[in-house]
């Protein structure tokens, strides 16, 4: 099924096969280049490396700070300038992105778990725009400005888009295809788009506000956008852990799932409840942000292999890390100008999208 | 037949009488009546139904043209419309009509049916119901070069839309070149034109968000497509582009149906499979980027005007003529409504036919429900 990446986990097959008396655990071979040792030092150069990017990240700015300044305001807040850009602007703005990116890398990861397609990514497949052109609904028609009451618009417009695109991506004979199910997201996206571009058009109030959330952004929402959806991301983020062992029986397909004692519809389910929970809560903080979630899970496979108690981790490390450097390089590259993370994020996941497409055996035409 | 992979979308189900009973589509059943002209140096197929639909068309788009020219601010009688075609009437309804009505109605018609005939080759080579040019970037593309001239050159309005020429021309060569390995997959094509389309979306995001306010809302436009204020000077290009596009389109369109039935089928037809697509491909992007220059991206006439025409006729080849008389008749009916329905608020065409694509996708939505 996994018909793009040739990574399929052909260990987990032999550990089924060899423990079928077992019910609950799937082992994974510990030999090779994904042993134990290995997986825990990569995660923690990651944790390392997040570190080190989010010092970056407060160092570098439109204000140029000596690094031993932005170090010494770091850890006492003396009230001078310097301590407010680092405190009340930066911190913020990498503390969204560290979570904004660990909901979108984990939201990738489970998406393409639990569809079992490489190609599954939540902004490819429309749940992002779903959730923002609810929160546009929101301001326009409810008055809704600020992050907290975005979030719930938010995780109905998800919601509802992912039903629906699931659907009509499994349409006809057979289950869901990789290239159907992103083709009903193209195409949920553009109707959405198009309903977005309408609402901006009748009401130039909402479109100077939304202009700047419509695509996707760490510098506008502040330190409530964070207060605001961190809970959902952290909720999501343990559902999705608590399901790594299912996701890891789904992997060898449904028959085998059910017979090692997956609650197929039960996993599914809080699966989909996980990722609209974190997609939800990510486009209500930054607005909609594509392909984060499409290459990240792809590295922490080749890095952990296919266990998803360590790809979860890894996505979700990787992926915060992409992030907050997408942010920075947005930040330097015009400066002084911006470039908002989601233009940088879709420069550098359409590129790997495209190289995985091309590597592709996707069928015979 | 179709593809493995994506014969989920392919025509079964939405489509009756889609490609898949057809052998070869030179002796179908009794539905056809052949004419052949000149010792059969020249036949031509005939399907009295497609007769039928085109001429149902063509009706729907005299009433939406009537009442186009008709209501408005400023209603007119039929009579002194006629009048004012003939060259007639008084200044105030000649302008009116003529300067105002007549090269709006006319761009949007020449719009739609451009769009349409696109969107039926796009769907064919690339064998999937949501594989058309507005879902595969290119029309995202067009917008890219316009925005590029508006917004980066300071061109006018004209240089816009060559703009936008160029940008769907470039995108259309990017996909092609990008998605071509080895032969050219139709999942690939659709994939890598969804991912270029992505890419370009950002882009245009981001050329609105640097720009002014007033620079945004005026560009807007070019990102969901309109008829406002459209005149002669936009019709004049349009229309000799099609002049040239629309017989390629009809010539090479009799090998979709060929193509529809796979690459191993079609070469044992003797279909030289890589140059049809190449050709169709070029002529495609071309359609929808002179279409795209004329009114912005209109969204969703491409995606839903050939399964329209072609659940209609019935067909079992892309009715290419059917096609494009309902993208007409699609792109006039939802002028007409975006116009009237909030008025005095002058919607974009291209949100009415967003409506439509939401409508088209729910059906596909609930065919699926039905059936599982």
């Amino acid at each position: 099924m996994r018909t793009v990446a040739e990574d399929g986990p052909p260990e987990l097959a032999l550990a089924a096969a060899g423990t079928a008396h077992a019910v609950a655990p799937v082992r994974i071979g510990p030999r090779g280049r994904h042993s134990g040792r290995v997986r825990l030092s990569g995660l923690m150069a990651a944790l390392l490396a997040l570190a080190g990017m989010c010092l970056l990240s407060f160092w570098v700015g439109a204000n140029h700070l000596p690094f031993t300044v932005v170090w010494r305001v770091l850890w006492h807040d003396d009230g001078s300038s310097a301590a407010l850009i680092v405190h009340d602007l930066r911190i913020p703005r990498t503390l969204l992105g560290l979570t904004v990116g660990a909901a979108l890398g984990v939201a990738g990861a489970l998406t393409q778990a639990l569809t079992r397609n490489d190609l599954a990514e939540p902004g490819l497949l429309g749940v992002n725009i779903g959730a923002s052109a609810a929160v546009v609904v929101g301001i326009s028609a409810f008055g809704v400005t600020s992050p907290a009451g975005y979030v719930w618009f938010a995780f109905v417009g998800a919601g509802v888009t992912s039903v629906a695109v699931f659907v009509i991506g499994s349409a006809g004979r057979g289950a869901a295809t990789p290239a159907s199910l992103v083709v009903a997201g193209a195409a949920a996206t553009a109707l959405l788009g198009a309903f977005v571009n309408a609402a901006l058009l009748l009401d130039t109030r909402t479109f100077d506000r939304v202009r700047f959330w419509d695509v996707g952004s760490l510098a506008a929402p502040g330190a409530d956008a964070l207060t605001a959806t961190a809970p959902f991301i952290v909720v999501g983020i343990l559902l999705a852990v608590s399901l790594a062992r299912s996701l890891n029986a789904l992997a060898l397909g449904e028959e085998a799932a059910r017979g090692l004692g997956v609650h197929l519809n039960r996993a599914r389910a809080s699966g989909a409840l996980a990722v609209i929970l974190l997609c939800g809560a990510a486009t209500a903080a930054a607005g909609p942000i594509t392909f984060v979630g499409l290459a990240v899970p792809h590295v922490a496979r080749v890095i952990a292999g296919p266990d998803h108690r360590w790809v979860l981790p890894y996505s979700a490390l990787l992926a915060a890390i992409l992030l907050i450097g997408a942010d920075l390089v947005g930040r330097v590259i015009i400066a002084p100008g911006e470039l908002r993370v989601g233009i940088v994020t879709a420069f550098v996941g359409a590129p790997v999208f495209i190289a995985l497409c091309r590597r592709a055996r996707l069928a015979r035409p | 037949m179709t593809g493995p992979v994506l014969d989920g979308l392919v025509p079964d189900g939405v489509v009756p009488d889609g490609v898949a009973p057809a052998g070869d589509p030179r002796r179908p059943s009794g539905r056809y009546r052949v004419r052949r002209f000149g010792d059969d140096a020249v036949s031509l197929r005939i399907s009295p139904r497609a007769v039928m639909v085109s001429a149902g068309l063509g009706v729907v788009i005299v009433a939406a043209g009537i009442a186009a020219l008709t209501t408005g601010d400023y209603p007119i009688p039929v009579g002194d419309v006629v009048r004012a075609l003939l060259g007639h009437a008084d200044g105030g309804t000649d302008f009116v009509v003529n300067s105002l009505r007549l090269p709006r109605l006319v761009t949007g018609l020449l719009v739609g049916a451009g769009l349409a005939l696109s969107g039926s080759i796009f769907q064919s080579v690339s064998n999937n119901l949501l594989g058309s040019p507005d879902i595969l970037g290119f029309t995202t593309g067009s917008a890219t070069g316009a925005l590029v001239v508006l917004l980066v050159l300071r061109g006018n309005a004209a240089q816009a839309s060559l703009g936008a020429v160029v940008g769907g021309l470039l995108t259309g060569a990017l996909v092609y070149g990008l998605s071509h390995r080895r032969g050219l997959a139709g999942p690939r094509l659709i994939l890598i034109g969804i991912a270029v389309g992505a890419l370009l979306t950002s882009v245009n995001s981001y050329l609105i968000t640097r720009a002014t306010l007033a620079d945004a809302v005026a560009a807007q436009v070019w990102l969901i497509g309109s008829l406002n204020s459209r005149g002669w000077e936009h019709v004049w290009p349009l229309a000799v582009a099609l002049v040239i596009l629309v017989p390629v389109a009809l010539y090479q369109g009799r090998r979709l149906a060929y193509l529809e039935m796979g690459r191993d089928t079609a070469q044992t037809l003797g279909v030289d499979v890589e140059r049809s697509r190449v050709t169709l491909i070029a002529v495609g992007a071309a359609l929808a980027a002179t279409a795209t220059a004329a009114a912005g991206p209109v969204g969703f006439v491409a995606l839903t005007a050939p399964p329209l025409a072609r659940w209609l006729t019935a067909a079992a080849a892309p009715p290419l003529v059917s096609t494009a008389l309902a993208g007409a008749a699609l792109v006039a009916v939802s002028d007409l409504a975006a116009q009237r329905l909030f008025a005095p608020v002058q919607l974009p065409v291209g949100v009415a036919t967003g409506a439509v694509g939401g409508v088209y996708l729910a059906v596909l939505l609930l065919r699926q429900r039905r059936r599982a």
